[in-house]
């Protein structure tokens, strides 16, 4: 672009670009993963470390706790994760059996959990996952007894980051043979999951429903309640009333299979300021650490997760990131990246099915570019990765144990993130919102 | 066997009733006082023959496989929903979401059936005796929802591959639900499921709906359905 050119600040070249697009084509557009607007998140924080009036541990050598259990208000057999870094739920359907195999291998090698999706569990994802948590939908797809009970704990979503208050997506391209046979659908249909339960309009219904849930298998499973973040507090509030033993949190960073853009980007709220709200709600019931609070949606770094848990969370869930370290826009394969009119990093076309790298496909072909042994290792490896830069970060705060963080341990970098965090701007002792902080 | 709600604690009998054992001759309960209560006989496993001597609330028979449940009286939110196999029967009449999202069996009211009867079902036979209310068979995928009465508003709505037959009116149909033509296989399968399950009626006074398959695949033409 020309110097002495000047963009329209209202209609930049995106804009009219789409503008364009949106009079051809007459539809909205449709795309996979999360928001690509910036938002205040976590790169907004940082942590104060040790000083005179804190002592750090030392380094890899002293103690650092990074296991939690999750679910021991009502079910008889919580879950005890080595470290407070799940793997969200994401469908067979919208992953291919290789990526939901891999999954399961790299979070079991480190002792944490993964999660089923729109479409029922897996030989492939049971028979690798040490712990899965199983997905209770609004489209009941693949719901069964048999898999309730095989889980190691149930996942009401309510909602999605990435979408709060819509359904699922999965278009034609992907919906073959076997994902239809778990659908109970017909192949190649453009795929619309409810977006709403069949069986129940609210949270005193949601109350019964769990109970339901419980007697069915004994009272034995954890029972996650999944949210968007919409209305954090409230939702949090609702959730915790209903009966859950775990609330998971999921801002408008997290990640989808496919919805339409306009969701992806214009619906629910950062999680930064989820969190902190979600928090709120957990500690004026006096239920923070009791009713486990876990929370995806942009987390990425070790340092994401350290700070989501000196917020308050007990621990994190990851999707996109778990997808990424599994080859997700990975350079390889640029040409097929080309076809659909991409390149490596930029890639969002999770709902055409042609995954260049084998992941969010069910091509056979392209399938194999994935094998569930290697991205189960890289899994493992980033997890790994995570973990300790958790317990760097911990230790460098004078903590024994991940979840001793707190939001003491934070500054905020920006008026925005100090607000939604509710931590002080860095330098000051001011809290934009709370008139009595000192 | 008598199981006393007023006696026991729910999670107690559906304990006893899930796990009721191959070697056991006795297959027959009967439960006293259920009083409304939720979620009885939920997730039962095996072909036992239970009879609910009352009113329940929410999802009784919930998740059911192969068991026969019979309830003498009226039924709350969700009866049978998610239904793999079995059957359930319904002696008086049934709230909203009855047989959803049901995999298979047969769910028979012989009252009426609230809102949303049928949603998202996916292989269940529902037979409702009376009428059902709006929104019966929203987004249902398979099975069959037979309806002896009258059906309200919006029957079928974004239907996808299960048939809907209805004997008496239907206010209106739903998203993608068109009459479709009741030859003499459909008759032939009607019929057998009344036979199947002792129901002396004639499918050919019934009408079959099901989905215009135009919303399966997103198409500008048809923004004005959605």
């Amino acid at each position: 672009m020309k110097k002495d050119l000047k963009e329209f600040k209202t209609f930049p070249s995106s804009t009219i670009k789409e503008i364009q697009r949106a009079a051809k084509e007459g539809i909205y557009q449709i795309r996979g993963l999360g928001a690509k607007r910036k938002v205040p998140d976590f790169d907004d924080l940082v942590f104060l470390g040790a000083s005179m009036s804190r002592y750090p541990l030392e380094g890899y050598r002293e103690k650092c706790n990074t296991s939690v259990i999750l679910g021991d208000r009502f079910a008889k057999n919580p879950i005890k994760l080595d470290i407070p870094i799940t793997i969200a739920g994401m469908s067979f359907g919208a992953l291919g059996a290789n990526a939901k195999e891999a999954l399961g291998r790299g979070a079991s090698a480190m002792g944490t959990s993964t999660t089923t999706g729109d479409g029922g569990m897996t030989k492939e994802e049971r028979g690798s996952s040490k712990y899965l948590v199983y997905q209770l939908l609004p489209s009941r797809y693949g719901m069964n007894p048999d898999d309730l009970r095989k889980a190691d704990a149930i996942e009401i979503v309510v909602g999605q980051g990435a979408k709060p208050g819509g359904g699922g997506m999965l278009l034609g391209q992907k919906i073959n043979k076997r994902v239809a046979g778990m659908r109970t659908l017909p192949e190649g249909i453009d795929q619309r999951s409810a977006c709403r339960h069949p069986d129940w309009t609210g949270p005193d219904d949601l109350e019964i429903k769990i109970q339901e849930l419980r007697e069915i298998t004994n009272w034995e499973k954890p029972i996650y309640i999944k949210v968007g973040a919409a209305r954090p507090y409230y939702d949090t509030t609702l959730a915790v009333k209903a009966g859950a033993d775990v609330v998971v949190l999921d801002g408008m960073q997290g990640g989808t299979a496919a919805t339409q853009d306009v969701f992806i980007e214009h619906v629910g709220i950062p999680t930064l300021g989820a969190l902190r709200e979600s928090v709120d709600a957990l500690k004026e019931l006096n239920m923070h650490r009791k009713v486990q609070l876990i929370v995806s949606g942009g987390i990425r770094t070790g340092a994401d997760v350290a700070k989501a848990i000196a917020m308050g969370a007990d621990a994190v869930s990851i999707g996109s990131a778990a997808m990424m370290a599994l080859n997700c826009n990975a350079d390889l394969y640029r040409k097929d990246y080309e076809k659909l009119g991409t390149e490596p990093g930029y890639c969002h076309h999770c709902h055409t099915g042609k995954c260049p790298v084998g992941v969010a496909t069910q091509d056979p072909i392209l399938e194999k570019r994935l094998n569930p042994i290697e991205g189960g290792k890289r899994l493992k490896n980033y997890l790994s990765t995570l973990t300790l830069e958790l317990q760097t970060l911990a230790r460098a705060n004078g903590k024994s144990d991940v979840r001793n963080l707190e939001p003491e341990d934070l500054a905020a970098l920006t008026v925005e993130a100090a607000a939604m965090a509710r931590v002080p701007l860095a330098g000051t002792d001011w809290i934009p919102g709370l008139k009595n902080k000192k | 066997m008598n199981l006393d709600l007023n006696k026991k604690k729910l999670s107690e009998i559906n304990q006893l009733l899930q796990n009721v054992g191959r070697e056991k001759n006795n297959r027959r309960f009967q439960i006293l006082n259920p009083q409304g209560q939720h979620a009885i006989c939920a997730g039962l496993k095996d072909d036992i023959e239970v009879s609910i001597k009352g009113h329940t609330g929410y999802y009784c028979a919930g998740m059911n496989k192969n068991a026969s449940i019979t309830v003498h009286g009226n039924v709350g939110t969700g009866v049978a929903e998610n239904m793999m196999s079995g059957k359930v029967i319904i002696k008086g009449n049934a709230s909203q979401s009855a047989g959803a999202t049901g995999h298979g069996g047969s769910l028979i009211i012989e009252g009426d059936a609230s809102s949303r009867c049928g949603i998202s079902m996916k292989g269940i036979n529902i037979i409702v005796k009376g009428s059902v209310g709006h929104m019966s068979a929203f987004m249902a995928q398979k099975g069959n929802l037979i309806i002896l009465g009258d059906a309200d508003a919006d029957l079928g709505d974004s239907i996808y591959e299960a048939k809907i037959f209805v004997k008496g009116k239907v206010k209106s149909l739903g998203s993608d639900c068109i009459e479709k033509q009741m030859d003499d296989k459909n008759i032939k399968e009607l019929n057998k499921i009344f036979k199947d399950l002792n129901i002396s009626e004639d499918a050919k006074k019934f009408k079959r709906y099901g989905s215009a398959r135009n919303l399966y695949n997103f198409k500008i033409d048809n923004v004005s359905s959605y």
